[in-house]
């Protein structure tokens, strides 16, 4: 079976429904194990002691709401190049997941700032770019709900993924000369060059556990929105019917 | 300058052998309506009477003011001149809040469900006690279902068809009693078998003592109507300071 | 009698969450606002802290104007208008409603947002508590003036800008108190209740003042 064949959304709900429980449950076994190591077998820091653990949390967040931008980007030009007819489902259904990890990463980042800096907040140049990259998760998200139309919704919304994912760099590095512009001493780095093995494998297993959670979401999410759009297809279907009895039918299809 | 030549009014013409079954108390009555937009004027002194149970049907061509006419009743256009009364009506209430306005704009919205859309308009719009005339009210669900399209109900109103919304915009005048009704080309959008529906529920709301004016290009086959044809005046009868003033 | 009044404000809060989530776009403008401002003053925190209050209520501001173009238009294009203009109900009441639903839809979400986009400001506690309370007492009086401009411009196809452009002048006394008000609280001699009280009139007046300029000016809309 070649790999264009999962374009149809009924295989693909099919193969969403054998894969799922598998990953799922690698999730919910990388999820103990990764947690297990980062609160009992990894070290305390011996400046900031038990709120390094943090770091187990917030740093794999922060590399998935790169991910989950590379993915939509992905997606966006499956959109427009190939007009493949899941690739706006899969962008659709990762803005929002992207958008709680970006969250996460950013409340994790102040809470761990908190006690480093003596503020919640600082305008750093990291913190600031993810609070950018936030913004356009949320704008996109936005973009999706006003518009009535998916097909329409989704074209629209991948030219600004692209024109996001080609912005990206260019903001990032424009943040970081405003805030060296204004900031000479640089805050503290939580990665140096080197990082102790005891560190790098909660920190690597969380990643992973974080990844396969992204990616169970992201297909729920994806078989959700199918089903949503069937259900829109049934309605609109039934608003048309002339038989109010075969209408009353498929009004309110099962979930 | 004496009545506007541009109106002829004619006599109401009985197409059924139809008998009051009350005394026409309700009495529309149009006095010297002059209306000017973007200084323009549209007519002048344009007056008529309209008795209960009885359909006044503006004819005329495109761009004579026809809608303007149906607007001014409805009280959306400020009168330039003349005065707009409703005889037998209620004393606390102008005119226009006693007439529903069916116009071209459908008042739809596509984000509320079909049931929404009609009962909202049904508590918002304030009804006009029934000892002034016979309308009934309807329940919301069973005016959609008068006009077939109560298996929509639960559906948003986006998911309509012109046509629907046009049904869904006229069971607004089922829910609410009200004796008049203005009536901007009702049959737009509307195919054969909702024409026929529209009839009868204009002949119905006739029957039950209501008024309608309406403005139209088809044949209504309505029961009772005056005809009022607006056409264009001379240019010469309309002396120039008058179209400035 | 309140029946009606009741119905209309639940539509017209249903129609604010149902279409693209007015709320969702409001807040997401004032963060856009409050996080713009630290690119352009840098991102020294007792400098931010110090102007946050008016970071804040700026903010507020914009995104209060934004949202406010569609108010009567959406109604005003579908014939809705028409309708309630002949529906036998106090027009100055219908507005007032209108403004409340909008005001719960758009400007409460402002209001509840604040004290998060405050931590980006670096404001304390306090000063995030008494920005908040300004914010809602004085964000109801910039959504009824701001009901003016926009019965003003509903006949206009881009009356959005117009808008911002009509009501910003109007609004100039609601940004002072609400800003100096939250600022007396920071400051400790300064007494905080007068503006704050100044404030508070300055509302009430707007809910008697928007309502009816707006009646008047969709009576002559209809035209």
């Amino acid at each position: 079976m070649a790999f264009w064949d999962y374009a149809n959304p009924t295989r693909f709900l099919r193969l969403v429904h054998v894969v799922l429980p598998w990953l799922t449950g690698l999730c919910v076994l990388a999820f103990a194990a990764g947690l297990y190591m980062s609160f009992f077998t990894a070290p305390e820091d011996y400046q900031q002691g038990d709120t390094v653990r943090i770091m187990y949390i917030h740093v794999p967040a922060a590399w998935l709401c790169m991910m989950c931008y590379t993915v939509m980007s992905i997606s966006s030009i499956g959109t427009l190049v190939w007009k493949h007819p899941l690739a706006d489902v899969s962008a659709k259904s990762a803005a929002p997941i992207g958008a709680a990890f970006t969250f996460m990463a950013l409340v994790t980042g102040s809470l761990w700032g908190k006690p480093m800096w003596g503020t919640y907040w600082v305008w750093d140049a990291r913190l600031t770019s993810v609070l950018v990259l936030l913004i356009m998760y949320l704008g996109l998200m936005t973009l999706w709900r006003t518009m009535e139309d998916p097909i329409k919704a989704g074209k629209a919304a991948a030219v600004l993924t692209l024109v996001g994912a080609l912005n990206l760099p260019i903001i990032k590095f424009s943040v970081d000369w405003w805030n060296t512009l204004h900031q000479p001493a640089s805050v503290v780095r939580m990665d140096g060059p080197t990082i102790h093995p005891d560190i790098l494998w909660p920190l690597l297993v969380m990643a992973i556990a974080f990844t396969l959670l992204f990616f169970v979401l992201h297909l729920m999410a994806m078989r959700n929105e199918i089903l949503r759009r069937r259900v829109r297809a049934l309605r609109l279907r039934a608003a048309s019917a002339s038989h109010p009895g075969a209408a009353a039918a498929t009004a309110q299809p099962a979930e | 300058m004496e009545n506007c030549p541009c109106i002829e009014a004619a006599g109401p013409i009985n197409k059924t052998s139809f008998i009051l079954a009350w005394s026409p108390v309700l009495k529309l009555i149009a006095e010297n309506l002059t209306i000017d937009r973007g200084g323009r004027r549209v007519f002048q002194d344009l007056s008529f009477t309209l008795d209960q149970g009885t359909a006044l049907v503006v004819t005329g061509a495109n761009g004579i003011g026809k809608s303007s006419l149906l607007r001014t009743l409805a009280g959306l256009v400020s009168l330039a001149g003349g005065d707009i009364r409703l005889e037998g009506g209620q004393a606390d209430r102008l005119p226009f809040e006693q007439t529903h306005y069916f116009g071209h704009q459908d008042a739809v919205k596509p984000a509320l469900s079909v049931l929404e859309n009609l009962t909202f308009w049904r508590s918002f719009s304030a009804a006009t006690p029934a000892d002034v005339f016979a309308g009934k009210t309807v329940a919301p669900l069973e005016a959609l279902e008068l006009l077939g399209i109560a298996h929509t109900a639960h559906l948003p109103a986006a998911y309509l068809s012109a046509g629907q919304k046009r049904r869904l915009s006229l069971s607004r005048l089922l829910v609410t009693p009200r004796p008049i009704w203005l009536m901007d080309e009702p049959t737009s959008a509307l195919d054969k078998a909702s024409e026929k529906q529209l009839l009868d529920l204009m002949n119905g709301h006739l029957a039950s003592g209501g008024l309608i004016v309406t403005a139209t290009h088809t044949d209504l086959a309505l029961d009772t109507t005056s005809i009022l044809h607006m056409r264009t005046p001379d240019p010469s009868e309309i002396a120039p300071q008058e179209m400035l003033s | 009698m309140t029946g009606w009044a009741l119905d209309l404000f639940q539509r017209d809060l249903k129609l604010s969450v149902r279409i693209g989530g007015s709320a969702l776009v409001g807040v997401l403008f004032f963060l856009a606002v409050v996080t713009v401002i630290p690119f352009g003053v840098g991102p020294d925190l007792n400098l931010l802290a110090r102007i946050g209050p008016a970071i804040l209520w700026i903010g507020a501001l914009l995104a209060t104007l934004l949202g406010l173009d569609r108010v009567f238009q959406a109604d005003r294009e579908d014939g809705t208008l028409d309708l309630m203009l002949m529906a036998g109900r106090p027009l100055e009441l219908v507005v007032l409603i209108k403004c409340l639903a909008h005001w719960v839809a758009t400007g409460l979400p402002l209001v509840i947002a604040a004290p998060l986009l405050a931590i980006f400001l670096n404001l304390e506690p306090l000063a995030m508590g008494a920005v908040t309370l300004t914010l809602l007492a004085g964000t109801p009086a910039l959504t009824l003036i701001g009901a003016i401009g926009a019965s003003l411009t509903v006949s206009l196809r881009r009356g959005g800008l117009l808008l911002a452009v009509l009501v910003v002048p109007l609004a100039i006394p609601v940004l002072i108190f609400g800003v100096s008000a939250a600022d007396a609280a920071i400051h400790d001699p300064v007494p905080f209740l007068t503006p704050f009280l100044i404030l508070c009139a300055l509302t009430l007046i707007a809910a008697v003042v928007g309502p009816v300029a707006s009646a008047m000016a969709l009576r002559f809309s209809a035209d």
